[in-house]
């Protein structure tokens, strides 16, 4: 039993980082209309975003989880202002190609300095150790990145659904060009918008710096299995990006217990099994 | 329909004193030569008509005459657009629609732009206020009582006609002075289009400026103080309320009715 307790930990630890990414995934995706290949490198340069600031400035973990988001988040509001707000009105494959694009240079620019192998991050003192639970050890980080991702989600979910702020975001998400007519800065809340939805992205790669380690390519390997998760929840809805990103990651974790042959492909598996009944996602609304 | 206090400068009042100075001095709006683009396809082929504060004017015209993008065009919402386009003396041809919508000019769209992820107080609370003299909530609620009760509906699941009044109800909240109303009567039951008319012959006592576009000119007779006939995205003809009679044939040929 202690194994499965461990699995269904790191099943909800990887469900964290993939709520986070998909939840931003689909931010982008319902304002942009772009499927933000980029997202993985974004994630990669907020975790190195903390371990520059820590071993360049000083910096600690703390102030990382406010920084590296508003930084990585201010380099994505330039990438849109420069390049991605050129494609808005053309086909969703040119907003793929260009983020790929994007992220292929900013991993390999990233590999090109530090190598493939990975820089360690260690976790904060005050998140160091375990606590007996009695059916389960759990190391106090691991439970503080569930708990901390569950209120960035809701946080996240109450700004959009909730309040004002959100309702201009969720109207300019159906009609863009009645909202500008309302008076809306359109444009402006599009920029945002993508940097909210790097911003969520960077924190995740904070997150994980102490667990996974800092590496170029820490994104790449990450977002391909978010990218089914998103294609499983469905572009259209927040809560559902939360919920599948965080029941996805327990399925795998349930997996690696009882069939650990299929833990890496039993998402891939589910992304098929959802395409077939519901191609728009479960709980995605008809684009 | 219920008593509809206004406590607010009314723009006709600020046209008025205007007037003084000079004879065209409460023109709003003046549109000239005015074309406009849908990627390729040229639709509006020159546009010429003005509206005076405190007045309806209706665009009256065919289906595809081009009223509609004439609307939306004054709105800044069409990408390519030619001509000269003057609001209270501003040149608004190459101005985007969100700096349009600051300077008083409020659009109630087609088919009513009723937002399906926002409830009804999401809807009527969107349009931020441009300038001060607004409905407030209340006023807003003493002219259209339906919608206080459906606050916290799905917008889109209130019926046409309620949709129709929160459509018309949002613009009201936000100061603007000058509506363009895009054929409010669609696809309503009579009673609701009494309604509606009755809503915009308030609203002209009030003090604001209406650009209303019609199919249904019996409707437009009980409001409009003048028309103009839009065909293939031109202004063929335009005349008084007054004149209606005596127009009348030539309306029924433009209009084939």
């Amino acid at each position: 039993m202690q194994a499965l307790y461990a699995q269904l930990l790191v099943g909800l630890i990887n469900g964290s980082f993939y709520a986070l990414l998909s939840l931003g995934l689909a931010v982008i995706f319902g304002m942009l209309n772009i499927i933000n290949f980029a997202h993985g490198a974004l994630y990669m340069m907020g975790a190195f975003c903390a371990y520059f600031l820590l071993n360049v400035l000083g910096i600690g973990y703390w102030w990382a989880l406010l920084i590296a988001p508003i930084a990585v988040g201010i380099f994505g509001m330039i990438l849109e202002r420069t390049m991605l707000q050129w494609l808005s009105g053309l086909d969703h494959l040119y907003g793929l190609l260009l983020t790929f694009g994007i992220a292929l240079i900013v991993q390999g620019v990233f590999q090109n300095y530090f190598g493939s192998s990975g820089l360690p991050y260690s976790i904060p003192d005050e998140l160091k150790g375990g606590m007996n639970l009695g059916f389960m050890f759990l190391p106090i980080y691991r439970g503080w990145v569930v708990v901390f991702s569950l209120i960035v989600c809701f946080a996240t979910w109450f700004l959009i659904e909730r309040t004002r702020l959100g309702a201009n975001l969720r109207a300019a998400t159906e009609n863009p060009a009645l909202v500008r007519a309302f008076g809306i800065n359109v444009p402006r809340m599009i920029t945002l918008t993508y940097g909210l939805g790097v911003g969520l992205a960077a924190l995740a790669g904070v997150l994980s710096a102490p667990i996974n380690q800092v590496r170029p390519l820490m994104g790449a390997d990450l977002i391909i299995v978010v990218f089914a998760v998103v294609v499983i929840g469905g572009m259209g809805s927040i809560m559902g990006s939360i919920i599948t990103g965080f029941a996805l990651g327990v399925i795998e974790g349930l997996t690696k217990y009882f069939y650990p042959e299929a833990s890496n492909t039993v998402v891939f598996v589910l992304m098929v099994l959802v395409l077939l009944v519901k191609p728009t996602g479960l709980t995605g609304r008809a684009a | 329909m219920p008593d509809l206090t206004m406590a607010k400068a009314t723009p006709a009042s600020t046209a008025a004193s205007n007037a003084a100075s000079s004879a065209t001095a409460d023109r709003i709006l003046a549109v000239e030569n005015l074309e406009a683009w849908y990627g390729e396809s040229h639709i509006l082929h020159g546009i010429n008509f003005n509206v005076n504060a405190g007045e309806v004017v209706t665009l009256l015209g065919r289906n595809g005459a081009g009223k509609t993008t004439t609307l939306k065009s004054i709105m800044g919402m069409i990408g390519k657009r030619t001509g000269s386009v003057r609001f209270n003396e501003h040149d608004i041809i190459r101005t985007s629609s969100d700096k349009i919508a600051r300077m008083g000019i409020a659009l109630c769209p087609e088919e009513r732009g009723i937002f399906a992820s926002l409830d009804v107080r999401e809807n009527l609370m969107l349009p931020p206020v441009v300038r001060p003299g607004g409905l407030s909530l209340d006023q807003i609620f003493d002219l259209f009582p339906n919608l206080k009760e459906r606050l916290k509906s799905q917008g889109t699941k209130l019926s046409g006609g309620e949709q129709q009044m929160l459509a018309i109800a949002r613009i009201l909240r936000t100061g603007a002075s000058f509506l363009m109303l895009d054929e409010p009567t669609e696809g309503l039951a009579p009673v609701i289009i009494q309604q509606i008319g009755h809503t915009i012959a308030r609203l002209k006592k009030e003090g604001f400026t209406i650009l209303l576009v019609e199919q249904n000119f019996r409707f437009a007779s009980t409001v409009a103080d003048r028309y103009y006939i839009v065909e293939h995205g031109k202004v063929i003809d335009g005349f008084a309320n007054a004149d209606l009679q005596a127009n009348m044939d030539k309306l029924h040929t433009y209009l084939g009715v």
